[in-house]
């Protein structure tokens, strides 16, 4: 029987108690107050004296904690506690710590919680620990006490199962893809049933696992790299191809790596080279918010550290439904946006934190397009040497290592779980593809591999994420061969079948080919920094050979498992982007739309959310997210500068995503993301001739012939972007299938949604700029010249509906003002910038207000409809903030820049149109609409 | 180089899930000190004791992953492997410096106030900020020249923060530094957000009876070059306002 343990504050009611029973009176709950209390089993040999040493030294601070009593008065008590297998970090912790103080007989240990609610009335018990308390695809709850639950090995360990597939007809084939839930198309199903035709025999489970994870959409990308068909005739060669074409053209020298390895990578200076990743997290995100964000950041770290570089900033672009949706309103299956959105927002803060990388730079977007599918988009930036060599394959005789955290059940399936659309069942059938992080464990992977890499001590590396060891090591044996036993692999518990211990997600892990003489050396590293290190084979055989033991696995053909895959063919449409003729606004208060614009969830502050992430460790951060003389306007780009790095060079990013212009026009859509991304960099200081671009695509179903044409238009305009700009891409990811499935059957594909991040090198870091002027009597200037337009605006969303017209187009003549503007910002001649994009110049000017805590006068001439000089959007537009003695200058430097307006002593905001004043507004208000709050 | 150099040692005690090692050490290396990054598992293999050091730094970070409760672990590790190692090194007279996780865990281990080697018996605890949020803001600082690594300071420092357990709860009477109103005019009396985790007394940063052990929460190692200052266009500061810090418990240091 377990040992029971209840520990309570002693300082009163805590925020976070209070919060909770704010969020449960909102959400329909009439509770009075709840308090939670952190409930701990333990389980082992323990007497008195232990439990008691136990308390006192790990559990229990007498400062402000007590042992609370488990049995209270009349009011209501619901406990939760993770379900067995779901890593549990807490109680880890706690054996390790009771082993250290020679308390050993304690075996094992859960934690959770328990919440002793207050309420008048009787409660919905049941709906408040599903909406409030807990989690069902990763937590079990309970009326009063709750049971602990480990996982019990089975009585007889699981072996291996053949699966008869060469007999199959395609319906028995499609039967058998359904039942594995194996995702795989029928001519890929056949190309299986051929091979194992040809071998005469039939595959193991472990094989038919493998070769479903590496053909998964999710790790081979196969729409990208699929014959796209028209009708008309039309065929397009693989999206990949495009993109990396546009690269190959422009032919950047200061590329190191485009489209291969983990990361891109490009030049930074004589001395390091600049790493770079974004990956998307979707599917986990939206049923475990915190746990998938968590791991979107885990994964995404991983892969720069296996381009052998050290991690120095995280990126974060998050979009959600809007956060005040009526919870009648919610879809089933669906978790609410308001706890998706802050599950997330804790998960992406808490790796980040925990690893000590900062957070520099990011988005956070509502849509209700978003309200079934959140994305979550996770970027890493790192930096390593020059002339550090990528995708050496592995040697003949190298030790395959793992280095990490033990395998359990989790993430089994996830690589083709991420490769599905999801329902209102997918909650239930989740739960083993969704992984809890172990931050700890991976800056001890980090710190290990960048040690091993400073020594040489290893020939190959790649992250162990999607599809677990099958497809890292399936991965770096491709022309060389592996032999691996299982029986080496280190598990949390036992039980596990062997096709489940090489499918394994379980994080935090990365293998290494390390020849045999550095193997010791390594060994006694990772110990060192308290790191697991398993060698559980060898490279080399030129086949894939996996065991248990003695019992056979795996045996199968490299060339058959990553070329054996029939090219994917699929066929699209061209998009319709014909737009009413655009309706106007007559009626329209502008000072109340700019308010309104400025309290957008889109568009307001987002210090909620940056200030939770540490974005100052590594002491590298020069231009922060936030700026200003109070810190609380928004930055466009952000730079951060290497630890060590002596050449006074940075490292610009910049963001640009549109959650509306994809549905009306996807290629018209990219090249402004493009456009807005590096806008961003260059308006932070970064080099337009030095920039490098990472796509990230979250899409519906490709095989919708509607969606794949708006794909392809969205690849179109990225190419358009990049050639347009010189800016090449180096590295992408898409993450396909976005689609939710309402109960009567209905798809709900999620907003086509490109994020473009632009990395660019600052050639001096102290002449970098912000958004915020840096005193009164500075001449603002207008860069770019395009006419702003209002269709897909944030204007309409913030009006609640769409009047039509045509959504931006890109601008030729932004790649030359860039390269000016650049120049005028590296001779010292800005003072301030910041580009105009959601809202147009009204919103960009009210926010240079904002961060200069100044007055801001601005006088636009009108397009044709003064509400769109004020609120359009257009391409290549930024405001530009001049001290009058470098006037002159500046004009000579871009002589199409229109002046428009100076900063002022009066604290206040002022637009006008031809003359025409149509906002005056006091600063306070305008901050106070910033922060969501309206006078 | 010059290996014949007087520069004082530095130890930087790392513990799984410290972080703010690497630019702790820089810090120390820029007032002219030499910093030696070890780990807790290389310090317990090595049995000698610390006289070598003129120093020991305690880094941020999240030893152990906080999962017991903030610097809980790293606590129990400074107290049992290398409690008499820290013991000796303050009777030798040399100083000791903790920040963020370093100052929870030196709290826990009783080398502050509110433990035994801190010459205040009445218990301490670094809780979860009043906001319930893990917070990371620019803070300014006044300090009180009661410790050697103070006395030589005559303004207010600057530098951010990036915690969610630093709220002291605990005396009051030996508080080095303390969250300042914004240009360091006087104590943010307990406002948010410039006393940033509702603090008592708006305490920082605290030191023991000798005054050579210093815990703070606040990072100071964040702000010692003119380019870590946020509003750097608003000003001519040619180095980070923290700087002074170092230089003096380095001096200090120098002379044991």
């Amino acid at each position: 029987m377990p040992h029971r343990l209840v520990i309570g504050s002693r300082l009163g009611a805590q925020h976070r108690e209070v919060e909770l029973a704010g969020l449960a009176r909102a959400s329909g709950h009439p509770v009075r107050t709840i308090e939670i209390h952190d409930l701990v089993h333990l389980e082992g040999e323990l007497d008195d004296v232990e439990l008691d040493r136990l308390a006192r030294l790990l559990l229990v601070d007498a400062v402000h904690e007590v042992v609370a009593p488990s049995s209270t008065d009349e009011r209501l008590v619901v406990e939760t506690g993770l379900r067995p297998g779901v890593t549990d970090v807490a109680a880890e912790e706690l054996v390790g710590a009771a082993h250290r103080l020679g308390i050993a007989g304690l075996r094992r240990a859960t934690s959770g919680r328990r919440y002793v609610i207050d309420a008048d009335v009787d409660l919905d018990t049941e709906a408040l620990s599903t909406d409030l308390l807990m989690n069902p695809v990763i937590e079990r709850w309970a009326e009063g006490e709750l049971e602990p639950s480990f996982v019990e090995a089975p009585p007889v360990e699981p072996g291996i199962d053949r699966i008869d597939v060469t007999l199959l007809d395609d319906d028995a084939l499609l039967d058998l893809d359904g039942e594995r839930g194996l995702s795989l198309s029928l001519p890929e199903l056949r190309a299986v049933r051929a091979h194992f035709v040809s071998v005469g025999r039939e595959p193991t489970d472990a094989e038919l696992e493998a070769i479903a994870q590496t053909w998964s959409e999710h790790c081979c990308h196969k729409t990208f790299r699929a014959l796209i068909a028209y009708p008309d005739g039309t065929v397009v060669d693989g999206l990949l191809d495009a993109l990396r074409g546009a690269t190959d053209r422009l032919d950047r020298s200061w590329v190191v790596s485009a489209f291969e390895g983990d990361a891109g990578v490009i030049v930074l200076d004589d001395d390091v080279e600049i790493a770079v990743k974004v990956e998307t997290h979707n599917h986990p995100s939206a049923v475990e918010p915190f746990g998938g964000a968590n791991t979107g950041v885990g994964g995404v770290v991983r892969d720069v550290v296996a381009s052998s570089s050290k991690p120095i900033a995280l990126t974060d672009v998050l979009c959600f439904g809007p956060t005040d949706l009526d919870h009648a309103d919610v879809p089933p299956g669906v978790l609410h946006p308001a706890r998706v959105r802050s599950g997330v927002v804790d998960g992406v803060g808490d790796y980040g934190n925990k690893i000590g990388v900062p957070n520099v730079a990011g988005a956070v977007i509502h849509d209700p397009g978003y309200i079934t599918t959140p994305l979550v988009f996770c970027g890493c930036i790192g930096a390593r040497p020059r002339g550090t060599v990528d995708g050496v394959i592995p040697a003949d005789g190298d030790a395959i290592v793992v280095l990490g955290g033990a395998v359990g059940r989790d993430g089994v399936g996830g690589a083709t779980f991420s490769s599905r659309a999801m329902g209102a069942d997918t909650v239930e059938t989740a739960g083993s593809s969704v992984q809890i992080g172990a931050p700890i464990v991976e800056k001890g992977v980090i710190d290990v591999i960048v040690a091993a890499g400073e020594a040489g001590w290893y020939r190959s590396i790649t992250d162990c994420g999607a599809g677990g060891l099958s497809s890292s090591v399936g991965e770096l044996a491709e022309g060389v061969g592996a032999t691996v036993d299982l029986d080496l692999v280190p598990r949390k518990y036992a039980g596990l079948a062997p096709w489940e211990v090489w499918l394994s997600e379980a994080q935090e892990r990365v293998v290494c080919a390390v020849p045999p003489q550095h193997v010791d050396a390594v060994r006694a590293l990772a110990a060192d920094h308290e790191v697991d290190a398993s060698v559980i084979g060898t490279f080399g055989g030129e086949r894939l050979v996996v065991t248990a033991g003695d019992l056979p696995v795996i045996d199968l053909d490299l060339g058959f498992l990553h070329g054996g895959r029939p090219r994917t063919e699929l066929t699209a449409h061209h998009p319709s982007t014909d737009r009413p003729v655009r309706r106007s606004l007559p009626e329209l208060d502008p000072e109340r739309a700019l308010l309104d614009l400025l309290a957008h969830p889109s568009l307001r502050s987002v210090e909620d959310v940056v200030r939770t992430y540490d974005h100052e460790v590594l002491g590298g951060t020069v231009v922060r997210p936030t700026t200003g003389v109070h810190l609380d306007a928004p930055a466009d780009g952000t730079v951060v500068v290497p630890p060590g790095s002596t050449s006074g060079r940075g490292v610009a990013i910049g963001v640009g995503v549109n959650a509306v212009w994809g549905r009306l026009d996807a290629q018209a859509m990219a090249e402004c993301v493009v456009d807005e991304a590096i806008r961003n960099a260059v308006a932070a200081g970064a080099d337009p001739e030095r920039i490098a671009l990472l796509d990230n695509f979250s899409w519906g179903n490709p095989r919708d012939p509607e969606e794949l044409g708006r794909l392809v238009a969205a690849v179109d305009g990225c190419v358009a972007g990049s050639l347009a700009h010189e800016a090449p891409f180096i590295c992408g990811k898409d993450s396909l299938n976005n689609v939710y499935v309402h109960p009567d059957g209905t798809a709900d594909p999620v907003p086509p949604t490109l994020v473009i991040t632009a990395v660019g090198v600052v050639p001096d870091v102290e002449r970098t700029t912000s958004s915020d002027p840096t005193g009164a009597g500075r001449l603002l200037y207008l860069v770019g010249s395009a006419d702003p337009v209002l269709g897909g605006s944030h204007l309409d969303l913030v009006l609640g509906t769409d009047h039509g017209g045509d959504v931006p187009t890109a601008d030729p003549s932004a790649p030359a003002s860039y390269r000016a503007l650049h120049g005028a910002i590296a001779g010292g001649l800005v003072d301030a910038c910041h580009d105009l994009s959601e809202g147009g110049v009204a919103v960009a000017a009210a926010e240079m207000a904002v961060g200069g805590d100044l007055g801001v006068e601005v006088a636009v001439a009108d397009p044709g409809d003064p509400v769109a000089a004020l609120f359009g959007e257009a391409c290549g537009r930024l405001l530009v903030a001049v001290a009058v003695e470098h006037a002159e200058r500046f004009e000579d430097a871009l002589p199409d820049a229109q002046l428009v307006g100076r900063t002022s002593d009066d604290r206040r905001v002022r637009l006008a149109v031809d003359g025409h004043d149509l906002i005056d507004l006091p600063l306070d208000a305008v901050r106070m609409a910033r922060q969501g709050r309206r006078p | 180089m010059n290996t014949t150099s007087t520069r004082p040692r530095v130890l930087v005690l790392s513990a799984r899930g410290t972080n703010r090692d690497l630019e702790l050490a820089a810090a120390f290396e820029l007032v002219g000190a030499d910093a030696e990054i070890r780990l807790v598992t290389q310090l317990r293999r090595d049995e000698g004791d610390w006289s070598g050091y003129q120093l020991v730094a305690v880094p941020g970070g999240f030893s152990h992953g906080d999962a017991l409760g903030a610097g809980r672990l790293l606590g129990l590790d400074l107290a049992t492997w290398f409690g008499d190692r820290l013991r000796g090194h303050i009777e030798r007279g040399r100083p000791v410096i903790g920040i963020c996780n370093g100052f929870q865990a030196l709290v826990r281990a009783g080398f502050l106030p509110g433990g035994p080697a801190g010459g205040c018996e009445e218990p301490a605890v670094l809780t979860h900020n009043e906001s319930g949020r893990f917070e990371c803001r620019w803070v300014d600082l006044l300090p009180e020249p009661i410790s050697p690594w103070t006395a030589s300071l005559d303004g207010p420092l600057r530098c951010p923060v990036a915690h969610g357990e630093g709220r002291w709860v605990g005396p009051v009477d030996r508080v080095a530094l303390r969250y300042a109103e914004p240009k360091g005019n006087g104590p943010a009396g307990g406002a948010y957000p410039a006393n940033p985790n509702g603090s008592i007394d708006d305490v920082a940063g605290v030191v023991d009876a000798t005054g050579l052990v210093l815990g703070l929460m606040p990072h100071p190692e964040d702000h010692v070059l003119a380019r870590h200052d946020p509003h750097r266009r608003r000003g001519s500061a040619r180095q980070g306002s923290c700087l002074p810090l170092f230089e003096a418990g380095v001096a200090h240091a120098a002379h044991t």
